[in-house]
């Protein structure tokens, strides 16, 4: 099967010069994501992953920002293309919606009149009325009750429920064939979140919209996605299906992160596992194995940096950052019973 | 906002009038401020002096001469003790220089200060900026009397430029009109155009870092959309606020020192004659006059903000 | 009330009035943060209080703490009641309660140095002074897992999961029998908060605490807790031992709040979305 992947993106390095010095957010990523699939990518700050997904749509282009590599929608490059160009893309084939609706829309205009402005940005022949018509038809469609007269209401009168549905609405009003949703749920209560990622299944489904899921959170992950990149300092540790990261991850982090799960389903663990240490400063990483500070099973080949590659023999798209051979690695995550990271017993 | 509307009534009375008793009881306190004495004249015996006490009331009680004073306003009765001209009618005389000279020099300073302050947030850390910053420094650090004086003397005088004083009405001459007004605006304009370039360019810069600019650009909005609708609107609302509060101040006797530098004859020239004689009538009835428009103004920034910002509406909750 | 009671909170009620009327404010209604509230909160164990945003679990730990004065109602610490006390009357009890915060990065005077926020407490209670406050704030640093040379920085150039190192120091410095932690690792990175929560567990078993242990996470909530309170709209709806809460709730709103936490297992996930599709 070798259709042409929806979004492709090779080698992204983007570097911030800063007071402090040069920091390398992104250090060589790569995925690929088809049409109708939803990718989660998972990481904890400075792993790179929100900065990853803002320059996809070119959010991130400043004077200090150095930005390498190739992104391409269909074919088409976006990295290089021009303003004019990457704003027909914005909102109209790749939308995204961010992590704090509070803040996310602008308080003195209407709800409505916010969704209208997307839709007249980019087809400045629809007029007022079917913009608003338009509008109201997409509050409905992500499940906002009475959207007739709340789409005249101002953000603050949106509950933080309402007004994430409300910038998905806004996202869907061009029909993009790409969502990308950076931390959608964070800021969210528990059941309100569940609603939410049930709405993001059911667009996915009936849209057949593409989907990157960027989130910390493993257990929003294990019910949305079908692909997961884990990122680390910048780089994808492991890129794997669903059902490959969480049975059968490869990568040390992933250990730990599936390892440091309270599961309300199991009896508790004694002791919280934990990873010990913390992320590195992006400003002087270490070299080799960016995870190598933190890692109870590091050995010498561990100063050299491991590329992704796929290391299983049947799992050709699983592939990981890490040296150990895979019969040692299913040997030294078992941590009593059940997935996790710790240092091998004496 | 029936509420905010009897509130605020209700407050202005009672501003208005401890202001008036201060300013009464202040000027009884200052030496030589017995105006029997100052309106006897030089030579005066103490016959004199008495005399005039009595006729003008002054041997009553403060309060009740408190009282007379403030009635007198109301009814238009009252005279300047120095000039013995009535004081409400110099007031309306001179309606006109102070309101030709503080509007017009608002619309100059919210012109430029808006413009300013737009080019040098987007143009942030560029040359254009760092000169607009010299020049808006420069404009908050001048004071008012010195800058005046010097465009006097350099336009009127050496270069003969402008006329140096007078005022030609707007209905006779619009032409001599503005013509008499441009060095008094300038003046009166600079200090506050450096003062709204700063804080519109500070709004600015902190606007566009905010969560929902960067969800506009994502939605594909043209660049210049984005800052004129976005970041700009949400940074006019604070200082819409402040312009509300500066004019009401600066109409309440903000253009003294202007108006008595360029001798426009307007108000803020009879509270500078007035205070420089000591005459209690005028200040009296100006201080009002002034403090009022500054409440005034005060309420109407509020209801200006509630408009400008619907989180604020008045009398609304979020549900 | 039993002898082993810390705290025993008795029909706790704080409302939050709102205001209308012409000239005069009228109170017309209320918002009723925390409504008639009964916990007891036994020494040397762990409750956990789960809700979520706008049940009240903030405004509850205040009250409290007196940090904010009830309504009505009663708090009794160690057997004395502290609610409605005077400033003046509430600083001896002070010093056996304190409160960790959710924010590392707004919770920390940012013009202090670390030794200086840590050791304050000490100093204003007047447990001790110059050099021998300075062993005993290095001593604390450590124990939370900082170095002593941390001293003398600055909260900006610590990361969160540090800053609530030093937020969890402060708070034990005086050796209260109580700490009131108010979300205290949902702003972290998952692979800190562990190491946080394993520290307050340490710390715990150490100095003999008792904590209030305040969260959204409920998976976090239980690793810790012996038993947990859940509340709805400023009430308590169940309470119980943290496993049979978590296992078998009996409130309708439990139930609702456990069915919603995803479950980080993809088959299990499957599964359970099987079953509720089946009805």
């Amino acid at each position: 099967m070798s259709a042409q992947p929806l979004l492709s993106v090779r080698d992204l390095r983007v570097g911030f010069t800063t007071e402090a010095g040069r920091l390398q957010a992104v250090n060589g990523v790569s995925f690929e994501l088809a049409a109708g699939e939803v990718l989660a990518i998972v990481g904890e700050s400075g792993s790179g992953k929100s900065v990853t997904a803002q320059t996809i749509l070119g959010l991130t282009r400043s004077p200090n920002a150095t930005i390498e590599g190739s992104v391409s929608l269909r074919g088409a490059e976006l990295l290089d293309a021009g303003e004019a160009e990457l704003r027909k893309v914005r909102g109209a084939e790749i939308a995204m919606i961010f992590q704090d609706p509070m803040t996310s829309l602008n308080p003195v205009y209407r709800v409505g009149a916010q969704l209208v402005e997307a839709i007249r940005a980019h087809d400045a022949s629809v007029s007022k009325d079917a913009g608003r018509k338009r509008a109201i038809e997409l509050l409905d469609a992500v499940g906002i009750a009475d959207a007739e007269r709340r789409v005249d209401d101002y953000p603050h009168e949106f509950s933080g429920g309402m007004r994430q549905r409300a910038m998905i609405a806004m996202g869907l009003t061009l029909e993009p064939d790409v969502l990308i949703a950076d931390e959608p749920t964070t800021a969210l209560d528990v059941t309100i979140q569940a609603q939410i990622l049930r709405l993001l299944e059911d667009l996915n489904r009936e849209r057949n919209l593409a989907t990157i899921l960027i989130t910390h959170d493993l257990g929003v992950v294990a019910e949305m996605a079908d692909r997961v990149l884990v990122m680390y300092a910048g780089r994808v540790v492991e890129a794997g299906t669903l059902d490959e990261i969480f049975y059968d991850p490869q990568h040390p982090y992933t250990w730990g992160l599936l390892g440091s799960l309270s599961r309300l389903d199991r009896p508790r663990p004694r002791r919280l596992p934990q990873i010990s240490g913390a992320p590195p400063s992006l400003l002087a990483p270490p070299s080799g194995c960016a995870f190598r500070p933190r890692c109870p099973h590091e050995f010498g080949k561990c100063s050299s940096l491991p590329g992704l590659e796929a290391r299983i023999e049947d799992g050709p798209d699983h592939a990981d950052r890490c040296w150990l051979k895979p019969a040692k690695k299913r040997e030294l995550r078992e941590v009593e019973g059940r997935i996790g990271l710790e240092a091998p017993a004496a | 906002m029936a509420r905010f509307i009897a509130r605020r009534l209700i407050g202005m009375v009672l501003v208005l009038f401890a202001i008036s008793v201060i300013v009464f009881a202040i000027f009884n306190v200052i030496p030589n401020s017995d105006p029997a004495v100052r309106m006897a004249g030089k030579n005066a015996d103490a016959q004199l002096i008495e005399n005039v006490t009595k006729e003008w009331g002054f041997d009553k009680s403060l309060p009740e001469q408190y009282a007379t004073t403030m009635k007198k306003i109301f009814t238009g009765d009252l005279i300047s003790y120095s000039s013995q001209l009535n004081v409400d009618e110099k007031i309306v005389e001179g309606i006109p220089q102070t309101f030709s000279l503080c509007i017009g020099a608002a619309v100059i300073w919210m012109f430029f200060g808006i413009l300013f302050g737009y080019l040098s947030a987007i143009r942030a850390g560029g040359w254009l900026d760092r000169v607009l910053t010299v020049v808006s420094v420069a404009g908050i650090s001048i004071p008012v009397v010195w800058l005046g004086v010097i465009l006097l003397n350099f336009f009127c005088y050496k270069l003969e430029l402008f006329p140096a004083s007078g005022y030609v009405g707007l209905t006779e001459d619009p032409v001599q009109w503005a013509y008499h007004l441009i060095l008094p605006w300038l003046t009166l304009a600079f200090i506050s155009v450096g003062f709204y370039s700063r804080v519109l360019r500070s709004n600015m810069l902190d606007a566009m870092n905010e969560d929902y600019v960067r969800t506009a650009r994502a939605k594909g909005l043209s660049e210049r959309r984005v800052m004129s609708r976005h970041v700009l609107r949400n940074s006019l609302i604070p200082i819409v606020t402040l312009f509300g509060l500066d004019f009401g101040a600066t109409l309440g006797g903000g253009a003294i020192l202007t108006e008595a530098v360029f001798s426009l004859e307007g108000i803020g020239q009879y509270a500078y004659e007035a205070t420089a004689n000591l005459d209690l009538p005028p200040i009296m009835a100006i201080t009002l006059f002034g403090a009022f428009f500054i409440v005034f103004f005060n309420a109407v920034v509020d209801v200006a903000y509630a408009y400008l910002d619907p989180r604020v509406r008045l009398g609304t909750s979020a549900q | 009330m039993s002898a082993e009671s810390l705290v025993e909170i008795s029909n706790l009620v704080k409302h939050f009035p709102i205001k209308k009327g012409l000239l005069i404010d009228r109170e017309v209604d209320q918002v009723r943060a925390v409504d008639d509230v009964s916990l007891t909160i036994n020494r040397g164990e762990t409750l956990g209080l789960v809700g979520e945003s706008g049940s009240g679990k903030s405004t509850l730990c205040r009250a409290v703490l007196q940090l904010l004065t009830p309504t009505s109602g009663s708090v009794h610490f160690e057997g004395e009641e502290i609610a409605g006390l005077s400033r003046r009357q509430m600083r001896p009890f002070r010093r056996q309660m304190q409160m960790i915060f959710q924010d590392p990065y707004a919770s920390l005077n940012p013009r202090k140095r670390v030794g200086q926020i840590v050791g304050d407490p000490l100093k204003l209670q007047g447990v001790a002074s110059g050099g021998e406050l300075r062993g005993q704030v290095q001593e604390l640093l450590e124990r939370v897992g900082l170095s002593s040379e941390h001293y003398n920085r600055f909260p900006h150039e610590f990361s969160g999961g540090q800053r609530q190192r030093i937020g969890i120091a402060r708070a034990i410095a005086l050796k209260p029998k109580l700490i009131v932690a108010d979300e205290p690792v949902s702003a972290l990175d998952v692979s800190i908060q562990a190491q946080v929560i394993n520290l307050l567990d340490d710390l715990q078993d150490e100095l003999g605490l008792t904590y209030l242990f305040v969260a959204h996470d409920i998976g976090v909530v239980r690793h810790i807790s012996d038993r947990i309170a859940v509340m709805h709209n400023g009430k308590i709806v169940e309470t119980g031992s943290a496993d049979q809460v978590c296992e078998q709730p009996s409130d309708a709103y439990t139930k609702q709040l456990l069915a919603s936490v995803p479950i980080p297992d993809p088959r299990e996930s499957r599964a359970r979305r099987r079953r509720a599709a089946a009805g």
